[in-house]
């Protein structure tokens, strides 16, 4: 089922259509990648989706039925690109603070805080002000203040940007568990070698539009280009093939690329009809990001 | 509803909790206690005594200066105007041969200032013994001189103002409807500055921090404003309130000091000395306070405080608007604030004539219409010539002007709190407002 699905979603600026006549679901539990460059609308998207913003047009289903924005955010966690917390208040009143805004009461609240807290070895810094926190230290209270109500939404704009490897690597491990615990989350950026490790599901939006979407591998599916990559014990010498091109070679293989009308079992035969000693064969698939470039480029 | 009660409470909690708040509410009232007391104290206490030497040489007001509590008056033969001080005289009070013909001055030499107190009683002296001298000259009985002088002193007669209204008889008093009305308005005029500036420092804190995004994701940004403004609308009741019963407590205080100790000592001086106006300014204090008693506080608090919370309501908001368009620049704060200050400027202005002209057509219009009700309806009051239809739709005026003002401020403050890096126009604002 989907949690969330937008129908023909618009949002026009002064100068520019920000949101375009977009249309996509996100199914429930899912990890799902929200692409697409700087500038290419996915925060005003999201905006709608957390209710900031109306769309212009169109439709959101949350759950199934229309968002109601001042009931469906306590299901929604938010953490924005630009990350903001009050610079002044202690840590732990800020965390309840916000905790309760989204609806919790002071004791679920305290009780979730504290576990939150132990788990990202935060206990000590209660009583500390914000202005004392390193970025990094900054950005996983961020996290925490943003997963405290046990969102079924999780809405993440470019959660990575600005953290350590170590942190980075930390906030990735809760983003897989949670999504184990059957949060739905959306994972926004325009880094996308991150989305191909993390997400099982992608839309692709550029200047408003939306490109492409589905899983990841529908959509590498979509854009192979029926290149192998083909290991040797020792590289056979060059020969010319029915069955496909050499379009790249090193030390120790080939790649090439398949001819129309003929299947990879072909090329492996080829190659074992020259006695080459083949010790790898596999499809080379393209990223994501020259998915993109490739889509982004055309479409322009 | 719970969300705006948690909004408004940390914005309270916060605001509350803070240093220079809890500095500010306490020191404020005991600055201006103590500044009436010590004033009052200063004036009653200074015993410093003053020996004058007068020399007039053709004996006109020979004997005819009394003597008082602070200053003694002596004829010596011997002074002069560059010895006196020497002789142990405090001033040189010099009356010109020809001073009958108009043609020379009395002047009155010292080496240092005697006080405003003491010159003015040294005037006094003169005047009476000019005047003494004129009746007597045209053949006044010194009988009748006498009895009328008692008269004088006595204070016998007495002067009160009472304003008929219907069955009801008040005592007024002008110049204390006046001193009230215009206190209150500044007060009005000044807070409206102090915590609507609070509301648009506060907004734009959250927008520089960038924690508005956050909150509006759990909140409606309608909910923050209204919370964000109440929040410190109950900061800025606290404050007066405290400072209202400081005030109160302390003057009590330090009147009941003054009572015990002073006042006692001034009144018998005064039944004793009958003519001795040295102790005068506590006699004074006395009666100011019980004529600042008389005013009709009941009726004035009350709108007071409503005034208060209506004004800031109707401009926090559009502080509050002002606040979320605004980029990093205070210069930008600067001019955008300008629509918002110059009607409180004017209502201020106008204030000051109202206070005077309660019943003045511009006096009257600008305490109905809301943006400057506050301010000008509250110099009226305390004269008690406002009718009562007048208040009510004055108040109910600026009901509907702050929701009206809410509303639009909304508007825009739902727009430009998530808006960075652009320099907004009054015309983009003016789209923002038609906008859903």
């Amino acid at each position: 089922m989907a949690i969330l699905e937008l129908q023909n979603l618009k949002k026009y600026y002064a100068t520019h259509k920000a949101v375009d006549d977009i249309s996509f679901s996100i199914p429930e539990g899912s990890i799902f990648g929200l692409l697409g460059p700087n500038g290419a609308g996915k925060t005003t998207l999201l905006r709608m989706i957390t209710g900031i913003f109306y769309p212009d047009s169109g439709e959101i289903l949350f759950e199934g039925k229309k968002f109601n924005p001042v009931d469906d955010i306590a299901k929604i966690g938010y953490m924005p690109e630009e990350r903001g917390l009050y610079k002044k208040m202690k840590i732990g009143e800020q965390a309840l603070y916000l905790a309760m805004l989204k609806g919790m009461s002071k004791r679920d609240a305290m009780k979730k805080i504290k576990e939150w807290f132990v788990k990202f070895e935060m206990e000590s810094w209660w009583n500390k002000k914000v202005n004392d926190l390193s970025k990094g230290m900054g950005q996983k209270l961020q996290f925490v203040t943003t997963v405290l109500h046990d969102p079924k939404l999780l809405i993440l704009d470019e959660p990575f940007s600005g953290l350590d490897p170590v942190n980075s690597n930390l906030i990735k491990d809760e983003i897989f568990k949670l999504a184990q615990k059957g949060t739905t989350i959306i994972f926004s950026t325009h880094r996308m070698e991150q989305v191909e490790e993390i997400c099982n599901n992608i839309v692709l939006v550029n200047n408003g539009k939306k490109i492409l979407d589905g899983t990841v591998k529908q959509v590498k599916d979509e854009f192979k280009e029926h290149i192998f990559k083909v290991g040797f014990d020792e590289l056979p010498g060059s020969f010319s093939s029915t069955a496909f091109d050499i379009v790249a070679s090193n030390e120790s293989s080939y790649s090439v690329k398949i001819k129309d009308g003929n299947r990879p079992a072909n090329v492996l035969q080829e190659f074992l009809n020259q006695k080459a000693s083949i010790i790898s064969f596999n499809e080379v698939l393209p990223s994501l990001n020259e998915i993109f470039i490739k889509v982004a480029g055309t479409k322009k | 509803m719970n969300k705006i009660w948690l909004v408004i409470k940390r914005e309270y909690l916060t605001r509350v909790r803070n240093r220079t708040f809890i500095l500010s509410t306490i020191l404020l009232p005991l600055f201006f206690v103590g500044f009436i007391f010590a004033s009052a104290y200063f004036s009653i206490k200074s015993t410093e005594k003053q020996k004058v030497a007068v020399s007039d040489s053709n004996g006109i007001f020979r004997n005819s200066f009394q003597n008082g509590d602070l200053i003694t008056y002596e004829y010596p033969s011997d002074v002069n105007a560059n010895n006196f001080k020497d002789k142990g005289y405090s001033a040189f009070l010099q009356i010109p041969r020809d001073y009958n013909s108009g043609a020379d001055s009395i002047s009155l030499i010292s080496t240092k200032q005697l006080g405003i107190d003491a010159e003015d009683k040294i005037k006094d002296q003169i005047n009476d013994a000019i005047r003494n001298q004129a009746f007597l000259k045209n053949n006044i009985d010194k009988k009748v001189l006498d009895s009328i002088n008692k008269l004088d002193e006595d204070q016998s007669y007495k002067f009160r103002t009472v304003v008929k209204q219907g069955n009801k008889t008040e005592k007024s008093n002008a110049a204390l409807s006046y001193g009230i009305g215009y206190g209150s308005g500044f007060l009005i005029y000044i807070t409206l500055f102090i915590y609507g500036a609070a509301v648009m420092r506060g907004v734009m804190e959250e927008k520089m921090n960038r924690i508005a995004e956050v909150i509006i994701s759990s909140v409606r940004p309608f909910q923050l404003m209204m919370g964000k403004i109440l929040g410190i609308a109950a900061v800025g009741i606290t404050q007066l309130l405290i400072w209202i019963v400081l005030i109160v407590l302390l003057s009590s205080v330090s009147t009941s000091f003054i009572s015990a100790d002073t006042l006692q000592h001034a009144q018998a001086m005064n039944n004793g000395m009958g003519a001795a106006g040295d102790s005068s300014a506590a006699i004074n204090f006395l009666n100011a306070k019980s004529t600042f008693l008389s005013a009709n506080w009941a009726l004035i608090i009350p709108c007071f405080l409503f005034y208060f919370l209506g004004g800031y309501l109707f401009y926090a908001s559009l502080f509050a608007a002002v606040g979320s368009v605004v980029n990093e620049d205070p210069q930008e704060a600067q001019s955008l604030m300008l629509p918002i200050t110059m009607p409180i400027i004017l209502s201020f202005i106008i204030m000051t004539t109202a206070v005077g002209k309660p019943d003045a057509p511009i006096s009257v219009w600008a305490s109905i219409i809301p943006f400057s009700s506050p301010i000008v309806m509250m110099g009226r009051i305390p004269s008690g010539n406002v009718p009562i239809w007048q208040l009510v739709v004055s108040m109910f005026s600026l009901v509907a002007g702050f929701i009206l003002t809410t509303m639009l401020a909304a508007k825009i403050y739902r727009t430009g709190i998530l808006l960075y890096g652009k320099k907004v126009t009054f015309k983009e604002m003016g789209k923002w407002l038609f906008r859903r």
